[in-house]
């Protein structure tokens, strides 16, 4: 059977999971049975990912790319492009399989499938329950048509449909304004990312004439030099779009808010799938993205700041979900320092290892809340892994990942990346940036010390100690600045649980269970990815192996993954862990070793101005409400106010000439005519008076005198345009 | 006049007899029965569709009453559309009719009056036909606005649309003039023949951009939109969603009739007013909704911008550019009467529904009506999978492979903005709590509300047929411009 004969039911179970949750959500009557929902949710997840398993493996068989056409979605035909060619503007309805999109799909459907077997038991007390799964399902069908689409358009679509899924779960607690705000930010934030991706598309129709990948990259690899000149452009465009969905600066600032929405959904969406659309897209383009070295600095330079200054603002965090979402932030910001540099599976690798201990660490970050009723303070935790020793454990291991330490996941990706930061040079762009990349390196180190210090510091702060729960309420004066960010999980729980306030608890096995498998996945999955070098074979590591396919060879020269020397592949290794080391170090001190925190309190006290920017995450969020958000509303309002008041204003003048010279004749055709027509129309003595008293301010008058000054105004673009012609001509 | 000239006619003769018995229906039947004039209506508009499918079946060459009228494929699409429209129209209207304070019947035989002006400005081909059927709409439409007699806002609406119509032909007509004084025909055809060796003729070009000025007012394009949000708030709703569809989109098709067939040669002169409409229509009218708060002044602002996206088709003298104009059409009426329907729904209760905090908490109460919802504004904002995306994924493409990438460039981003006040109906519907809670929508909306759900989602799943049959529309205009 031909793989195209049921990929498409991979995506389309979940749909049809989300149609039949969706319907019993809003007609079903009274109280809706969780088993039914939680068998249509989880059934549709659970077979679309071994479906979606049974077409990887018959892939990895014969390890062939295949592309099956369902129909022609969009029918338009030719069209001129660039040059004076015509190009095809048909979108068809396809999709695609080869290594990245097999990679992605296998993430998406099994990761997806174990945060839905959580959320059972996450969200087991809330309203809405079943709502909240065909949204979820939903948002998989979305995720998976954008990763498998065999064009920019239907990921496109894809692209559109997981960021509603996302605006709608953020706001799945919608009694509150924060959440209302923090989805509103998100999508306008992403509308931003969204323009620059559509005019990306836009431009490769009128460059390539199509926007299919494997035609697009065909044309693109065969003749580079004649793509050179627009791909930096076009690459800029796309990646423009990478920031808004991957939350890459300046376009971050809705992921940290976007943690409003319950737990779940924080892992599922915002850290191991919806976020890395945009690495995947990158990554994806990579062939696009190598014809301009210019656009890849760029990628990698916005990905190093990114991994750097979210890492700090992690630092200063209290709230355990927002130190969370910031390293995600931070390290998707790696990812794309992996593609900006050419590491491009290096990129999908870390993709992949942070789907795991993310994804294990947003789940026990949600287990912890569950346990503490609804609390996200870390500074009212302390002590939890007595309570809850099987979170304890998983989110330790997914928290040394992270970090870096060999031999866990999170160490091969990201040292795989820095590696290749410290081996990149941009030679076609001359001096200085041929080398910046070791700049990039240098940042990149930095921020990884910062996240083992971060990683380090929660894990403390929130398992080891004393149990800070009840004690410590109503701390400091910075705790109301986080707490409106809280997903707020106690509503549904109070009262089922009658311990608010009590010891915390460990959580029920569907969560825990989830949580070992992924702390499984964050100690193993970096092996497929085990530099060869270190025992001697010089050959690329068996995932880079995997994804060459993708890597087309540009105008005959072969893709070449960096090599290096022994000895310098294990300096640069020791370097890594080092710096890990020192963060986790530090951690220790500051917050295992010392109970009262002194050290970290007097350095807040040392330096109250940077600690206070730190908290206050740059106060980018402000710089933007004051310049961005408050420039266009008011522009809107002087647009608004032109409309409405041109006419009294600076026409008024011109009226009045008008009625100093006709006088006494306009008098008389308002009495007579305009008065006859109104008592013609308006049979209600109190209408027409009123109208008579618009009529006569002159409102009337003056709009139709706006149309006049109109034709002027299309006269004097005429006149400009023709002198401009005649001056360029 | 012969037998065939009949024929042709049919659809258009149907409408005028059935209007004028719409009028006498009252005087006959002596009493103010919505229900009737409701069906009598609707049977109407049935007849006027198979008489237009018998017209389009009597061959060719299909021109009648001489040259000045034609049955072409393009006529007979926008047509039917209109057709459709009407009869959704009617339906919303049905609601405020049949409380008896406002005569149904002859609401009724204006709406077909000036659904009959449309037909005639679809079909025409010479500019007087054209004018007659524009006129035919705007009297009508003018009465239309001014339909809630006893309300001030409602009558006010009605004056500013005469008065602003009134003008708009005039300036309409002296461009025609122009138009004729250096042609020396009205036909399009001669025009078009007259205009190809007038390249850069001084009074040619001044005629036609007051024609294009006195087209952009009943398109509401920049700078002749200043009517639009007054009038748009004042009439009644059905009547608005009348004027914001039916009417602009009869404007277009003589809009794109015009300018394709009779102007094309004549490009280079008039592209950088268009262009300039286009630009301004979709700055002013986004900019401007996004900090309205009553929903129909909001729609009002974005039915302006509609306009600009829509002059890109114009602009772009090519195949997808006049296929993007129908297609565009097409999608903009369903949701926009969708979105119009749902106002509606919610001003049940008083003058609720006009409000964005109306809409606040809908999703609990009514969650296939706020699902709706969101689909029609997807549409309107062009995301896909809605119909609305096809539409601007052909205009903007137009625009771009006619060399106005900047005015894709402008196009793009201003739909970004527009999500923006779109998306905080979205917002009110699921993310927050309110008054919208109770609401018991009429059946005759709610079907309404359906029907565009199931058109916009099916336009933007399967367009196929809509591609296909605007290909097929646009075929006899193209063929005449490329020779």
């Amino acid at each position: 059977m031909a793989i195209g004969e049921y990929l498409w039911l991979v995506p389309l179970l979940p749909l049809v999971g989300a149609a039949i949750n969706g319907f019993r959500a809003a007609y079903a009557k009274g109280e809706k049975s969780k088993t039914l929902t939680n068998g249509v949710a989880l059934g549709s997840t659970l077979l679309s990912a071994i479906i979606a398993s049974f077409a990887a493996w018959r892939y990895g068989l014969a390890k062939v790319p295949y592309e099956v056409v369902y129909w022609d979605w969009i029918p338009a035909g030719l069209g001129n492009v660039a040059g004076g060619l015509l190009g095809n503007f048909n979108v068809e309805l396809g999709l695609q399989i080869d290594s990245l999109s097999i990679t992605m799909m296998m993430v998406v459907t099994w990761i997806g499938f174990l945060i839905h077997v959580y959320a059972t038991g996450y969200m087991g007390h809330e309203k809405g329950y079943t709502r909240f799964f065909a949204y979820l399902n939903l948002f998989m069908f979305m995720m998976l048509l954008l990763v498998l689409g065999n064009n920019y358009v239907v990921m496109f679509v894809g692209w559109e449909g997981v960021g509603l899924c996302s605006y709608l779960l953020i706001g799945f607690y919608y009694d509150k304004t924060f959440a209302a705000d923090a989805g509103k930010k998100a999508f306008i934030t992403n509308r931003i990312g969204d323009f620059g991706f559509l005019l990306g598309i836009f431009l490769l129709f009128n460059w390539f004439g199509t926007a299919d990948y494997t035609k697009v990259f065909a044309l693109a690899a065969h003749d580079p030099l004649r793509f050179e000149g627009v791909a930096t452009l076009l690459c800029l465009c796309l990646f423009v779009g990478a920031c808004g969905k991957s939350a890459q600066f300046p376009l971050y600032v809705w992921l940290p808010d976007a943690m409003a929405g319950p737990t779940p959904v924080s892992a599922l969406i915002h850290a191991a799938t919806m976020v890395t659309a945009g690495v995947y897209m990158v990554v994806r383009s990579n062939v696009l993205f190598r014809l301009s070295p210019e656009a890849m600095l760029v990628v990698a330079c916005v990905g190093a700041f990114t991994a750097i200054f979210a890492a700090t603002i992690g630092l200063a965090q209290n709230d355990i979900k927002k130190v969370l979402a910031y390293s995600t932030v931070s390290q998707l910001g790696y990812m794309f320092l992996a593609a900006g540099v050419g590491a491009y599976t290096a990129a999908i690798f870390h993709l992949m290892t942070h789907a795991f201990f993310k994804a294990c660490l947003f789940l026990g970050a949600g287990s912890v809340i569950h346990g503490c009723s609804g609390e996200q303070d870390m500074r009212k935790m302390g002590g939890l892994g007595k309570y809850m020793p099987r979170t304890h454990v998983t989110m330790g291991i997914a928290t040394v990942a992270i970090a870096g330490i060999p031999p866990l996941a999170g160490f091969f990706s990201k040292d795989e990346i820095l590696a290749s930061a410290f081996f990149k040079r941009f030679e076609t762009l001359g001096e200085p940036w041929s080398w910046f990349p070791l700049v990039l390196f240098g940042v990149g180190m930095l921020a990884a010390m910062c996240t083992a210090f971060y990683m380090f510091r929660l894990y403390f702060m929130t398992f080891v100690g004393e149990y800070r729960g009840a004690a410590e309420a109503g701390h400091g004066a910075h705790a109301g600045h986080d707490a409106h960010g809280h997903d707020d999980h106690s509503q549904g729980h109070a009262d089922d649980h009658g311990h608010y306030g009590g010891a915390p608890h460990e959580s029920p096995w569907s969560m825990t269970g989830v949580l070992w498998i992924l702390a499984v996945g964050s100690i193993l999955a970096g092996l497929v990815g085990f530099p060869l070098a270190l025992i001697g074979k010089h050959q690329p590591t068996y995932f880079q192996s995997w994804l060459e396919p993708i890597l087309l060879p540009i105008g005959g020269h072969a893709f070449h993954f960096h090599e290096a020397e022994l000895t310098m592949e294990v300096i640069l290794i020791a370097a890594s862990v080092a710096v890990a080391v020192i963060g986790i170090v530090i951690a220790y001190f500051f917050y295992k070793a010392d109970p009262s925190w002194s050290k970290p309190k007097q350095l807040a006290a040392g330096a109250p101005k940077l600690y206070d920017v730190l908290l206050n995450k740059y106060y980018v969020d402000e710089i933007y409400g004051a310049t961005v958000i408050r420039g266009t509303i008011v522009l809107s309002l002087i647009l608004k106010w032109i409309d409405t008041n041109i006419v009294d204003g600076a026409v008024n003048g011109v009226r009045h000439v008008t009625v100093l010279i006709f006088g006494h004749g306009s008098n008389l055709v308002d009495k007579y005519v305009v008065d006859g027509a109104v008592n013609g129309v308006a049979s209600g003595a109190k209408g027409s008076s009123t109208l008579l008293r618009r009529m006569q301010t002159g409102v009337v008058q003056n709009y139709a005198l706006v149309m006049g000054a109109g034709v002027v105004l299309l006269a004097v673009v005429y006149l400009a345009f023709e002198v401009l012609g005649k001056m360029q001509g | 006049m012969t037998w065939a000239d009949l024929l042709f006619l049919l659809p258009e003769i149907v409408l005028s007899i059935g209007g004028c018995l719409l009028l006498l229906a009252p005087v006959i039947g002596g009493r103010n029965n919505g229900v009737a004039a409701k069906w009598s209506m609707l049977l109407l508009l049935v007849a006027t569709a198979a008489a237009i499918y018998v017209a389009a079946g009597a061959g060719i060459p299909s021109l009648a009453l001489g040259t000045l009228f034609v049955a072409d494929p393009f006529a007979v699409f926008f047509k039917l559309l209109f057709v459709v429209v009407i009869a959704m129209i009617t339906l919303l209207s049905a609601e405020f009719l049949e409380d008896g304070r406002y005569s149904a019947w002859e609401y009724y035989s204006l709406m077909a009056f000036a659904l009959c002006g449309m037909m005639f400005m679809a079909s025409g081909t010479h500019l007087i036909s054209i004018y007659v059927g524009l006129e035919l709409l705007s009297l009508a439409s003018y009465i239309l606005a001014g339909y809630y007699k006893n309300e001030t806002r409602s009558t006010e609406a009605a004056m500013k649309y005469f008065v602003l119509g009134a003008t708009s032909s005039g300036i309409l007509l002296y461009g025609m003039s122009l138009i004729y004084g250096a042609c020396g025909s009205l036909h399009l055809e001669a025009i078009s023949q007259a205009v190809a060796t007038m390249a850069g003729n001084q009074a040619l070009i001044i005629g036609v951009m007051l024609l294009g000025a006195g087209l952009c007012f009943k398109v509401a394009a920049v700078p002749f939109h200043v009517w639009t949000p007054d009038v748009y708030t004042g009439a009644p709703t059905p009547v608005t969603a009348f004027l914001s569809t039916a009417s602009k989109v009869a404007a277009f098709a003589i809009f794109a009739r015009i300018f394709y067939m009779g102007l094309h040669s004549l490009e280079p002169d008039w592209n950088s007013i268009i262009a300039t409409v286009a630009a301004l229509s979709m700055i002013v009218g986004n900019l401007a909704a996004v900090t309205q708060t009553n929903v129909k002044r909001m729609l009002a602002y974005s039915s302006i911008a509609h306009a600009g996206y829509a002059l890109l088709g114009v602009l772009a003298m090519s195949e997808i550019g006049l296929q993007g104009v129908l297609i565009y059409m097409l999608v903009y009426a369903f949701a926009n009467i969708g979105t119009w329907a749902m106002v509606m729904l919610l001003r049940r209760r008083e003058y609720a529904g006009e409000n964005v905090d109306d809409f606040d908490g809908l999703h609990k109460s009514a969650p296939l009506y706020a699902f709706a919802m969101v689909v029609f504004l997807l549409s309107l904002g062009g995301i896909p999978p809605t119909a609305g995306f096809i539409g601007k994924y052909y205009l903007f493409a137009a625009a771009i492979s006619a060399g106005y990438a900047w005015l894709a460039v402008i196009a793009v981003l201003m739909s970004a903005v527009s999500m923006f006040y779109y998306f905080r109906l979205v917002v009110a519907m699921y993310l927050k709590d309110g008054a919208a809670a109770d609401v018991i929508p009429s059946r005759q909306v709610r079907f309404i509300v359906i029907v565009c759900l199931i058109a916009t989602l099916t336009l933007g799943i399967l367009p196929e047929r809509m591609i296909r049959g605007a290909a097929r529309s646009i075929a006899p205009i193209v063929n005449l411009a490329s020779r």
